[in-house]
């Protein structure tokens, strides 16, 4: 299992925060993740239509989109950082 | 040495003396606070609600103090964050750097601050009087000022 995270507008296009999945064995990379979870529901499909503005860390730190996923990681998707 | 990420307002001057309290070593301080304004990507805005992820966004802050510690000689360091609702004219974010001279005081806030505008894991999504809700693109320009100091060493 991997757990999936979402944060600011990307949690609210997909309408849930936190996602526990099983993706299958063709998903290696950040990359292949997004195109799966593009196919679960119109929100995700929505929320990654524009992968530029998406950022992603694994196990909290950032990570290119080509980075590989292993079973058991935190993903987190969210847009460019905007704090302080 | 510290980094806080909380909902509560926070007073520089009051964090700052704590800071400087019988530390014989500080010959210069340095700080910056960052208040709520009323328009940022858009006009009539009356508050604002930072949304962080907890745990990477104090990982993150640590590391961004530890490159600062790396690079310049500092008696002591301090990031406060807060996430929630804040009105405008609230204080966000604090830092403040001590050190023996003023330039490394000066040097290290203007980089933590610029750091940690691209790499603290914080959203803002301002609020209309209205009731809409629009969340900030980041700006280039923020990238660009980061990008000044260069990598991690």
């Amino acid at each position: 299992m991997t757990t999936v995270l979402y944060f600011a507008w990307l949690r609210a296009k997909i309408g849930v925060g936190r996602e526990e999945i099983d993706p299958p064995p063709d998903v290696v990379t950040v990359a292949d993740l997004i195109g799966w979870l593009s196919s679960r529901s119109h929100g995700h499909a929505e929320a990654f239509s524009d992968v530029s503005c998406v950022r992603a860390a694994i196990d909290q730190e950032f990570v290119d989109l080509d980075a590989p996923v292993r079973s058991g990681a935190e993903v987190a998707f969210f847009p460019p950082v905007t704090g302080g | 040495m510290a980094v806080k990420v909380q909902t509560q307002r926070f007073d520089t001057g009051a964090e700052i003396e704590a800071l400087v309290a019988d530390r014989r070593h500080i010959g210069a301080v340095t700080s910056f606070t960052g208040y709520v304004r009323d328009f940022s990507s858009e006009s009539g805005v009356i508050a604002m609600t930072l949304e962080h992820y907890p745990g990477m966004t104090e990982r993150m802050l640590e590391k961004i103090e530890a490159e600062a510690r790396e690079r310049w000689d500092l008696v002591d360091a301090l990031i406060i964050h807060r996430y929630g609702r804040m009105t405008v004219g609230e204080p966000i974010v604090l830092v403040v750097t001590a050190s023996s001279h003023r330039q490394a005081a000066f040097e290290s806030c203007a980089f933590l601050m610029d750091w940690l505008k691209t790499k603290a894991p914080f959203w803002k999504c301002e609020e209309k009087a209205d009731g809409a809700k629009i969340w900030v693109d980041a700006r280039e320009s923020d990238d660009a000022a980061a990008a000044r100091w260069g990598a991690s060493s």
